[in-house]
C-alpha cells in the first residue's frame, strides 16, 4: 500500500468528546483523527486531560459526550472487537507482583488470545533485552523494568493501535533511546498507529507526527511540532508547553 | 464468551497459588483450626450427656458446609481484591475481556477453592473423629451446589460495593458472609430463632440448606420442599445479583472509578 494512503485512512476517529465528574470537566469537547501509521502525541500540563482520553479510548471510563470509533466501528457497542486490536502501556499501571514476568506475559497472550505464545514470548523478551529477567517475580522488578513489562505486554498482542501514557518515565537514557528506536522501528514495519503522551519534550517532538496540546480539558493547539512552534513564536516545544502549562495554572 | 480467556484469568490466579504460601495457609489453615475447634466441642458434648441425636454429624457437618459457604464467597470476592492489589483490573478491563467472562472465572475459582477446603476438611474430620460427611449420602449433594451458588451470589455482592467503594470496603471480603451466619441457621434449627427473623431466614437460601441438612440426617432422606425453595431463591437472587454487578460496573466506568479502584 503507498505510504499515502495508509497515512489518510483514520483507524481512530475521536468526535466531540466530553468528560464530566461531578461538576468538573476533565475533557470537554475534542475531536480527533489518528491515522493508519502515524504517531500522535498528546502533550499537556497535569490534569489537563490526557490520561482521561486515553481511559475512555480503552473503554474504561464512559465518555459523557461523543463518539469513539475505531477501525470504522463504534467502541461502545463493539468493545470487543476494538479491544483485541488495540493495547496500551503506562507508567501508573502495573502487573501482578506475585507473578514472574513471563507468567504475566503468557496470562496476557491467553486473554488476547494469541497463537504460538512461547514463540512470541520469547521474540518480545528478546527485542526488549529482558532475557535476564523473564523469570524473576515482578515484584523484584525496578521500575525501569516494570515499564519494559507493560511495553513488552502491549507489544506482544501485536495491535494495531496502541496508546503509550508516558512509556518511557523512569527509564535510564540508554533504555529510553532503544525503546524509542524499537517502538519507531516496530511502528514503520507494521503500519502501527499510536497515540503517546510525555513531559519529554524532546522526546515528543521525536517521535510524533502530529502533536495535540491539551488544556483545561480542551484542544488548543494542534499541528507537527514546528507548526505548533511556529504559531506560539517559541523556540522550541518546551517554550511552548511552558507557556500554555502556566496559562492554564496561573502565575 | 470466550473460554479462553476465561482459563486465562483462571491461569493467573492458579500461578498465584503455586507460589503463595500465605494464600495456602488460608486454604488449608483456618478451616483445620475450625474443625478442631469444633471436634472437641461436639467431644466435651457428647462427654457432658447432651441429648443431641448426632451431635457429631450436627455440628461437623453444619461447620463443612459453612465453610463450603465461606470458600464460595472468598472466591469470588478475594480474586477481585487480588486484582486490586496488583493494581491489574486496567489491564483486565481494557483487554477484550468481558463483564461475564470474568464473573465465570471467579466463580470457577470459587468452585475450585471449595473443592479443595471441602475435601480437606472431609479428610481432617475422617481421620481425626472418624467422622465421614458422605455417609450422609448424595442426598446431600444438590445442598452443596445450592450452597456453592448461595456464596456466588455473596460474593458477586461483595465485590460489586467494594468496586464501588474501593478499599475501605475490603474488609468486607472477609466479613460479609457472617452477616448471613445468623439467618443461615447454621448450627441450631430454624425455630429458635425470634418469628420476626424466621422470616427473614426463610427468603436466606442457605438457611432451608441447613435445615434439609438437619432433615437428611434424622430422616435420612432429602426434603424436597426444602430443595425446592433453595434452588428457587438462588436461581432469583443470582439473577438479580448480576444484573447489579453489571449495573455497579456501568457506573465506576461513568464515574472513573474503574481505574482508580485500588488507590
Amino acid at each position: 500500500m503507498p505510504a499515502s494512503d495508509s497515512i489518510n485512512s483514520p483507524v481512530v476517529e475521536v468526535r466531540n468528546l466530553t468528560k464530566r465528574f461531578q461538576g468538573f470537566t476533565a475533557v470537554d469537547n475534542i475531536s480527533f483523527d489518528i491515522k493508519k501509521g502515524e504517531i500522535l502525541g498528546l502533550l499537556g500540563p497535569n490534569g489537563a486531560g490526557k490520561t482521561t482520553t486515553i481511559h475512555m479510548l480503552l473503554g474504561l471510563i464512559t465518555p459523557t459526550v461523543g463518539t469513539i470509533h475505531m477501525f470504522g466501528l463504534d467502541l461502545a457497542t463493539h468493545r470487543e472487537t476494538i479491544l483485541k486490536q488495540v493495547n496500551f502501556s503506562s507508567t501508573y499501571i502495573s502487573m501482578p507482583f506475585s507473578l514472574t514476568v513471563e507468567e504475566n506475559l503468557k496470562v496476557i497472550a491467553r486473554l488476547y488470545e494469541l497463537k504460538h505464545i512461547q514463540q512470541r514470548i520469547d521474540d518480545i523478551v528478546k527485542k526488549l533485552e529482558m532475557e535476564d529477567i523473564r523469570h524473576r517475580l515482578t515484584r523484584k522488578l525496578s521500575s525501569g523494568q516494570m515499564s519494559r513489562l507493560t511495553l513488552a505486554k502491549a507489544i506482544m498482542t501485536e495491535p494495531k493501535v496502541l496508546f503509550l501514557d508516558e512509556p518511557t518515565a523512569s527509564l535510564d537514557p540508554d533504555i529510553v533511546n532503544k525503546i524509542k528506536s524499537f517502538l519507531k522501528e516496530y511502528q514503520r514495519s507494521e503500519g502501527l498507529s499510536i497515540l503517546y503522551t510525555s513531559h519529554n519534550m524532546r522526546e515528543m517532538e521525536e517521535m510524533s507526527d502530529r502533536i495535540i496540546f491539551l488544556q483545561r480539558g480542551k484542544i488548543v493547539a494542534e499541528g507537527t511540532a514546528s507548526e505548533i512552534i511556529q504559531r506560539y513564536a517559541q523556540r522550541d516545544l518546551e517554550e511552548v508547553f511552558l507557556k500554555l502549562a502556566r496559562e492554564q495554572n496561573g502565575p | 464468551m470466550s473460554l479462553g480467556r476465561i482459563l486465562a484469568l483462571l491461569s493467573r490466579h492458579m500461578y498465584l497459588y503455586k507460589r503463595s504460601f500465605a494464600r495456602l495457609l488460608e486454604i488449608f489453615y483456618w478451616p483445620f483450626l475450625d474443625l478442631v475447634v469444633w471436634g472437641f466441642i461436639t467431644i466435651y458434648l457428647e462427654k457432658v450427656g447432651m441429648s443431641l441425636h448426632g451431635a457429631l454429624s450436627f455440628f461437623l457437618g453444619a461447620l463443612i458446609l459453612w465453610d463450603v459457604l465461606f470458600r464460595a464467597q472468598q472466591g469470588i470476592a478475594v480474586s477481585f481484591l487480588e486484582e486490586m492489589w496488583a493494581r491489574n483490573l486496567m489491564n483486565l478491563f481494557a483487554s477484550p475481556l468481558t463483564v461475564g467472562e470474568y464473573l465465570v472465572a471467579t466463580m470457577t475459582m470459587s468452585v475450585l477453592k471449595v473443592t479443595a477446603v471441602g475435601g480437606l476438611m472431609m479428610l481432617f474430620a475422617w481421620v481425626f473423629y472418624s467422622y465421614d460427611i458422605l455417609q450422609m449420602g448424595f442426598s446431600l449433594l444438590p445442598f452443596v451446589l445450592n450452597l456453592v451458588v448461595s456464596g456466588w451470589i455473596i460474593g458477586v455482592l461483595t465485590t460489586s460495593i467494594i468496586m464501588r467503594f474501593g478499599q475501605q470496603a475490603e474488609v468486607l471480603a472477609w466479613g460479609m458472609v457472617f452477616l448471613f451466619q445468623p439467618i443461615s441457621c447454621v448450627f441450631y434449627p430454624i425455630e429458635v430463632l425470634p418469628p420476626v427473623l424466621q422470616s427473614i431466614a426463610w427468603m436466606v437460601p442457605p438457611a432451608h440448606i441447613f435445615e434439609g441438612m438437619r432433615a437428611v440426617l434424622t430422616t435420612g432422606s432429602a426434603p424436597v420442599t426444602h430443595l425446592l425453595w433453595a434452588t428457587g431463591l438462588n436461581c432469583g437472587f443470582l439473577v438479580i445479583i448480576v444484573a447489579w454487578f453489571y449495573h455497579t460496573f456501568s457506573i465506576c466506568k461513568e464515574r472513573g472509578m474503574l481505574v482508580r479502584v485500588g488507590e
